[in-house]
């Protein structure tokens, strides 16, 4: 490696990490969390090590704790995994322009395209000067680090660990609440905010908190294709590299 | 009880669900081949109405009627979003948000 390029790494990394600094917090917290469930349901602490390396995906994880503690049951748990993470594959959709020619690193982009990296990387400006690839890298590596050192360190420490942090996982909501603001302040109509709340209120109602997911981006996507015309003619809809405003 | 195999088994099978759902829209529409314009519109359309579902999702569990009525919640939203419009920057309305619902839901509720 040349140190032109070492170079190039190391400020894209820098200007990448103060925007994962929220990611940080809500991922140790909840990181903690699950890996002390881990510890409590009578797994070692290499379970919760080898699951956030892999899977990286915080529902299904807490979600696996109960599939690990029954029976083995290799269809249904495929069935059961590919329905919580349904909604990564919108996530690809969205980020189909922004992964475009990045070489080898884009792999590693779309293994770690969970929640908050989807986030982050969708609505964030790359700043002048960075190299887009190593900071969309740099973002999706920050946050599978965070995930990772706070499960495991959950695992060891097990029900060691004294929470008074009541009320920290907020911090999840308040990102995702401030993320839908700067996407919402960059859309001159609001036609697919209204409809995505809509479909997770209509849903959720009918469905109940546990299974609402795959029925909202049912409804999300036939809105979408039902009024595509008036949604295109609103225009406003964002999607190309260069825009974003957002610092840190 | 699983054995130690069948729990890797069932590790490996939700890793293998997950990258699936991850890989397939860059499998399905490669970069070397346009994309079909239906999805590029998606790609476009879909961000806001996943953002809405993402903040829905996370407040899945708030009980509206009994408990606190969602009462912290909705403060601590309110307070995030009057200090992402005053600064317009990320840190503050979410270090703002999270302590405001941490200080209600500890001392107050």
């Amino acid at each position: 490696m040349t140190k032109a390029k070492s170079a190039v790494r190391r400020k894209a990394f820098l200007a990448a990490f103060p925007y994962t600094i929220p990611i940080f917090a809500g991922f140790w917290f909840l990181g903690l969390v699950y890996g002390v469930y881990m510890n409590v349901s009578g797994f070692s602490f290499w379970y919760p090590m080898l699951m956030s390396l892999t899977v990286f995906g915080g529902s299904l994880e807490f979600f696996m704790v109960t599939m690990l503690l029954s029976t083995v049951a290799p269809l249904e748990t495929l069935l059961l995994a590919l329905m919580i993470q349904a909604r990564h594959v919108f996530y690809g959709i969205a980020m189909l322009e922004k992964y475009r020619n990045l070489g080898w690193k884009r792999f590693y982009l779309y293994f770690a395209l969970c929640d908050e990296t989807f986030s982050l990387n969708y609505t964030l400006k790359v700043p002048v000067g960075i190299d887009r690839g190593w900071f969309y890298f740099s973002v999706s590596l920050l946050n599978h680090l965070y995930w990772f050192t706070g499960s495991t360190l959950g695992g060891i420490l097990g029900s060691m660990i004294n929470f008074n942090t009541q009320g920290l996982e907020f911090v999840m909501t308040a990102l995702f609440v401030v993320i839908f603001l700067e996407q919402w302040s960059k859309e001159k109509k609001h036609y697919t905010a209204v409809a995505g709340f809509f479909a997770s209120i209509v849903s959720l109602v009918a469905f109940g908190p546990e299974s609402f997911l795959l029925p909202t981006m049912v409804i999300i996507l036939l809105l979408l294709t039902l009024f595509r015309k008036p949604v295109e003619k609103a225009g406003g809809l964002t999607a190309s590299i260069s825009e974003g405003t957002v610092d840190p | 009880m699983m054995t130690v195999t069948e729990r890797i088994i069932t590790i490996a099978i939700c890793a293998f669900a997950t990258m699936f759902t991850r890989f397939l829209p860059f499998l399905v529409f490669p970069e070397k081949k346009p994309t079909p314009k239906y999805i590029t519109y998606l790609g476009k359309a879909l961000p806001s109405a996943i953002f809405a579902m993402l903040i829905v999702y996370c407040l899945r569990n708030v009980e509206l009627v009994g408990g606190n009525n969602g009462i912290p919640e909705a403060l601590a939203i309110i307070v995030t979003c009057a200090l992402y419009f005053w600064r317009r920057q990320m840190l503050l309305p979410i270090a703002g948000g999270t302590i405001s619902y941490m200080l209600l839901v500890q001392l107050v509720f």
